[in-house]
């Protein structure tokens, strides 16, 4: 077999569905686009909300928030921001830490830590929308 | 392996717009991501009360904290401008040399002109 690009060994099903040894195939190239179209609206729609709630202190700010529209929408941005947030600096990560133990340590402290922000910032919306 | 050289050459490569756009988007991510955490800082404030939020203002209500912000407002702009360029390019569109700079262009003064378009509305009270 002259070919070397990885698709001498492989059947031809294999090749087709293109998913590679780890199975993953473009799931990440795919979500980190997805997400980027989902954040086109989302963030535009938050940038507005805030320049409309930035003169008004405090309750002005968490009446807007608590409104069910603004709710689901901030909700949406936060797992679309966070999880576009994990995926991006992943591939930065990879590029550029050469050491593999430090690459999979940052690479778990990111996604960890953009769950976390996630899941505090949608409960602080929720919060506001049911509680306060 | 260290002796290679590398790809591109720093010290003799000629930076074009292109390729400063795209380190440009690359910083601009990673500034972003930074400043995602003050977003749930900020919903967080406001969940727990109005002296929460008055200490969240008084951090970003001076003039670091409001450099800051333009900062993080155009990086923003930039991210989404230059995003949207490349969802072009990934459906293959907007591909030939020319078309990168005039893309690219467009990217540079739209960031610009959204920053200083929001910034305005913000300092005007204009939406509010």
């Amino acid at each position: 077999m002259s070919r070397s690009n990885g698709g001498g060994r492989r059947t031809a099903l294999g090749r087709v569905r293109g998913l590679g040894s780890a199975k993953e195939g473009v799931h990440h190239w795919w979500t980190q686009r997805l997400t980027a179209i989902a954040l086109v609206p989302l963030s535009l729609w938050f940038v507005i909300g805030l320049i409309k709630a930035a003169d008004g202190g405090y309750t002005t700010a968490t009446q807007w928030l608590a409104r069910p529209m603004s709710a689901i929408m901030t909700v949406s941005l936060l797992v679309a921001l966070f999880h576009h947030t994990q995926l991006g600096l992943q591939v930065v990560i990879e590029d550029y830490v050469h050491h593999e133990g430090l690459k999979l340590a940052l690479v778990v402290v990111i996604k960890l830590a953009s769950f976390l922000l996630a899941a505090v910032g949608i409960f602080a919306v929720l919060h506001l929308a049911f509680v306060s | 392996m260290s002796q290679r050289p590398l790809s591109p050459h720093l010290q003799i490569y000629r930076v074009q717009l292109t390729s400063l756009l795209s380190i440009t988007h690359r910083a601009t991510g990673i500034g972003l991501a930074f400043g995602a955490p003050i977003l749930t800082w900020w919903l967080m404030a406001l969940a727990t009360g109005p002296g929460a939020y008055s200490s969240f203002i008084m951090v970003f209500n001076n003039w670091f904290g409001i450099v800051f912000l333009v900062g993080w407002t155009w990086a923003l702009f930039y991210h989404l401008a230059n995003g949207i360029r490349h969802l072009f390019w990934d459906s293959g569109v907007g591909l030939e040399l020319t078309s990168t700079y005039t893309s690219g262009w467009v990217v540079v003064l739209s960031s610009m002109v959204l920053t200083t378009v929001c910034w305005i509305f913000v300092t005007q009270g204009w939406l509010s």
